[in-house]
C-alpha cells in the first residue's frame, strides 16, 4: 500500500492540474449598475455570447473560457479594485471596464501583472501612455472625431457648430479631440456647452446651442443624457442637423428618446443595421439569444473575446506577454477569424483601424448612410 | 425674454417633478413626525411595478389600480408593520436610520432582480409641442405641473379639512392625547403610509416618463424632493409644491446663466440659506415640540 499512495497522489495532482490548466479564465468588469449600466450590461452580454460560440466550438487552441463577471457601479474606485481582484484570481485577460475614468486608474492593475486588458471605452488619452496591455474594442475619439468634423464640414457644409458634452472623462475628451478635429477642418465652434452626467434637464443647453445659431449641433453625452437632450432639441424645435459619435444613434437611446430621435445623424464605429453578412448573421443570434436589437457595445464586447482569440492563436501559446506581443500590428481577417465581424488592424498602441460608418435614425432604426473605410489595407 | 420664459416654464416642469416626490415626506411629517429617506425609492418602487404590469399586458389605467393595491399593502402595510410600528415607539431617529437603509435595499433590490438599465415609460399626456410665442411647452410639462397642483392641494385639503386628516395630525402631534379623545392610533398610522404609498403611485406615473425609470431614480429624485420639501416648509403639503417649483427653477436659471457644472448645488445653496433665515420654510409655520 505504502508505495501506491505517492503514485495515486500524484495521479490526482496532475489530473486536477490538467483539469486547472484547460480553462482560461477571463474577468468580465462592466458598468453593470449606475450611469453606464446600458453600455455595460450590453458589453457584457457581448462577451457573454462569444464566450458561449467559442466554448461550443472546442476553446481557444483547446482550452475553454471560464468568465467572472463584476459589476463597477460605474464608479473607478470600484473598478481599479475589481482589477486587483481579477488580476490576484488568476485572470488571463480582462474586459473592460467601459467608461473612459474608470479604465483609466483600473488598467494600471492590468499593466502590472500583464495582463492584456480589452476596453470599449473611447478617451484618446488611454492608449498614449503606451501601456503594452490595453487593447480597443471600438475606433478611439482620435480615430472617429476627425470623420465626424469632415463629415459636417464637408456633407453638412456646415461652417460652425455648437458642441453639447457631458463632463465626465468620455465627454470631454471627446469635447477636445473634436475641437482640434473641427479646427483642422476649419468648422468653427460657436458654442461650447457643458453638462453634467445624470442631467435632468436639458432646456439651458438646448437653448444655449439655439442662441449661437450653428449650422449645426454636436452631442456627446452618455445614453440617457443623450435621450434626454434629444427630447429637448425637438420640443424647442432645433431645426439644424443634429449629429453625434456612436452613442448618439445607439439602439438604447433611440428606444428611450422615442421619436424625439428620428432624423439624428452619427458616425458610429459599430452597427447592427452595417451592410455585411457576418453583422447580419451575428445581429439574427443575438437577438435571438437576448430578445433585442444589439448595439454598438455589444458589438465591442463580442468581437473583443474574437480578438483575445485572434491574439492566442498568433502567439501559438496561451500566454499573456506572448498574446499581448501578438496583437500588436495584427491584421485580423474576417474571412478567417468570423467572430471578428470585420476585418480590423490594431496598432502599437492597441488601438484599432477598421471601417465605421455614417448612420441616420429613420422610423426609430439605424439607417446607414454611408461606409467609410479603414486606413490600413488588408 | 423668451429665452428667460422657456428656462423659467421648463424649469416648472421639473420642479413639479421635485414637489409630486417632496409631498410624501410632507405628509409624512405632518401625520406621523417622522422622516421617510426611501421616500424616492418608494416612487422608483411603482414605477417597476407598472413596467412590469405593462410588460404582461394590462392596460395603463388597470395597471396603475393594481400597482396602488400592491403599493397600499407592501410601502404601506409592510412599511408600518416592518419599520413604523417596531420603531417609532423609540422616537423618530430610529425610522429615519431604517428608511436610509431600506432605501439602499430597495435599489439593489430592484437592480439585482429587475434591471440595472433605464425604460422608456408611456407618458399619461402624450408627447405634444405646444409654442406659446417663442416659448416651447410640451403636455408632459403642462400634465405634470397641473397633476402636482391637483395632488398637492387635495393632500392639503384631507389633512385639514375631513375628520380623519385631522385625526392623523393629531396623532403625529400627541400620540398619548389622541387616545384619550378616542382616535383608533394604529388605524390613523396605517392610513398615513397607505396614503403616502398611493401618493408615490401617482408620482411614479407622472414623473417615470420625464426621469425614465431606472434603479437609481430615487437616490437623486429622493435628495432634490427633500431639500424641495424643507425650503418649502415641511409641515405644509404646499410647500413641497413652492420648494419644488423654487428649486427647478433656480437650477434652470443657473444652469444657463451661470455654469451647468453648479447646477446641482444650487438645490443644496438655497437649502443652507433656508435653514439659517427661515427655519420652518418658505410657508411652513413655526411649531412647538415637547421633547
Amino acid at each position: 500500500m505504502t508505495p501506491k499512495l505517492p503514485t495515486a497522489t500524484v495521479l490526482i495532482w496532475l489530473l486536477a492540474a490538467s483539469t486547472a490548466h484547460a480553462q482560461l479564465k477571463i474577468a468580465v468588469i462592466q458598468e453593470l449598475s449606475g450611469t453606464g449600466a446600458t453600455a455595460g450590461t450590453n458589453f457584457k452580454n457581448g462577451v457573454e455570447l462569444a464566450v458561449k460560440e467559442i466554448n461550443a466550438a472546442g476553446g481557444i487552441l483547446g482550452q475553454k473560457l471560464e468568465a467572472t463577471i463584476d459589476d463597477t457601479q460605474s464608479n473607478p474606485g470600484i473598478a481599479k479594485a475589481l482589477a486587483l481582484k481579477a488580476v490576484d484570481d488568476g485572470a488571463f485577460a480582462v474586459f473592460g471596464p467601459t467608461f473612459s475614468g474608470s479604465m483609466i486608474v483600473s488598467m494600471t492593475q492590468t499593466r502590472t501583472a500583464e495582463v492584456p486588458n480589452f476596453t470599449g471605452a473611447e478617451a484618446a488619452s488611454l492608449t498614449q501612455q503606451h501601456n503594452p496591455y490595453i487593447f480597443r474594442t471600438s475606433l478611439t475619439q482620435t480615430t472617429s472625431m476627425p470623420r465626424v468634423a469632415l463629415y459636417i464640414a464637408g456633407t453638412l457644409k456646415a461652417k460652425t457648430v455648437a458642441v453639447i458634452f457631458v463632463n465626465n472623462d468620455f465627454g470631454k475628451g471627446g469635447r477636445d479631440t473634436f475641437v482640434k478635429a473641427a479646427a483642422a477642418v476649419h468648422l468653427t465652434v460657436a458654442a461650447d456647452i457643458s453638462t453634467e452626467a445624470g442631467q435632468l434637464d436639458f432646456s439651458a443647453p438646448v437653448l444655449k446651442a439655439k442662441q449661437s445659431n450653428a449650422d449645426a449641433v454636436f452631442v456627446y453625452t452618455n445614453e440617457e443624457e443623450s435621450a434626454r437632450c434629444l427630447r429637448e432639441l425637438r420640443k424647442q424645435a432645433f431645426s439644424k442637423p443634429i449629429i453625434g459619435e456612436t452613442t448618439l444613434a445607439g439602439q438604447r437611446v433611440i428606444e428611450l428618446a422615442g421619436p424625439a430621435a428620428n432624423g439624428v445623424l452619427a458616425h458610429v464605429g459599430l452597427t447592427a443595421e452595417a451592410p455585411i453578412p457576418a453583422v447580419r448573421e451575428f445581429r439574427a443570434k443575438f437577438e435571438k439569444a437576448y430578445k433585442y436589437v444589439p448595439d454598438h457595445n455589444v458589438i465591442k464586447g463580442y468581437t473583443s473575446v474574437y480578438f483575445l482569440k485572434a491574439g492566442v492563436e498568433a502567439a501559438g501559446k496561451p500566454n499573456r506577454v506572448a498574446v499581448a506581443r501578438a496583437l500588436h500590428g495584427l491584421k485580423i481577417s474576417a474571412a478567417k477569424q468570423p467572430g471578428a465581424l470585420m476585418d480590423v488592424a490594431i496598432d502599437d498602441n492597441g488601438d484599432l483601424d477598421r471601417a465605421s460608418f455614417i448612420v441616420q435614425v429613420k422610423d426609430g432604426k439605424q439607417q446607414v448612410k454611408e461606409v467609410l473605410p479603414p486606413v490600413a489595407k488588408f | 425674454m423668451a429665452d428667460f420664459l422657456q428656462l423659467f416654464i421648463s424649469g416648472l416642469a421639473t420642479g413639479s417633478i421635485y414637489a409630486l416626490a417632496g409631498l410624501g415626506f410632507t405628509l409624512l411629517w405632518q401625520t406621523s413626525g417622522t422622516i421617510n429617506f426611501a421616500q424616492g425609492e418608494f416612487v422608483m418602487l411603482p414605477t417597476f411595478a407598472l413596467l412590469a404590469f405593462s410588460a404582461i399586458g394590462v392596460p395603463l389605467p388597470a395597471a396603475f389600480a393594481l400597482t396602488c393595491v400592491l403599493a397600499v399593502v407592501v410601502l404601506g402595510w409592510g412599511f408600518k408593520r416592518g419599520i413604523a410600528d417596531p420603531l417609532l415607539r423609540f422616537g423618530s431617529m430610529p425610522v429615519v436610520v431604517a428608511t436610509l437603509g431600506l432605501s439602499i435595499a430597495l435599489r439593489n433590490g430592484v437592480r439585482a432582480g429587475y434591471s440595472a438599465e433605464a425604460h422608456p415609460f408611456p407618458s399619461l399626456f402624450g408627447d405634444d409641442v405646444f409654442r406659446i410665442g417663442r416659448v416651447a411647452v410640451t403636455s408632459v410639462d403642462v400634465g405634470t405641473l397641473a397633476a402636482a397642483l391637483v395632488l398637492v392641494l387635495a393632500t392639503q385639503a384631507f389633512l385639514a379639512r375631513t375628520v380623519t386628516g385631522r385625526a392623523m395630525q393629531a396623532v403625529a402631534q400627541d400620540t398619548t392625547s389622541a387616545v384619550v379623545l378616542g382616535i383608533d392610533v394604529p388605524r390613523m398610522i396605517f392610513y398615513t403610509f397607505a396614503i403616502n404609498a398611493i401618493l408615490a403611485c401617482a408620482a411614479a406615473l407622472l414623473i417615470a416618463p420625464t426621469y425614465l425609470a431606472k434603479f437609481d431614480m430615487g437616490e437623486s429624485l429622493g435628495t432634490k424632493a427633500f431639500f424641495a420639501a424643507v425650503i418649502g416648509g415641511f409641515n405644509n403639503s404646499r410647500g413641497a409644491l413652492l420648494g419644488g417649483l423654487v428649486v427647478g427653477v433656480c437650477e434652470n436659471l443657473a444652469a444657463a446663466y451661470v455654469s451647468a457644472s453648479y447646477k446641482d448645488a444650487v438645490a443644496l445653496a438655497i437649502f443652507i440659506v433656508v435653514i439659517l433665515v427661515r427655519p420652518q420654510g418658505l410657508v411652513g409655520q413655526r411649531v412647538e415640540r415637547k421633547v
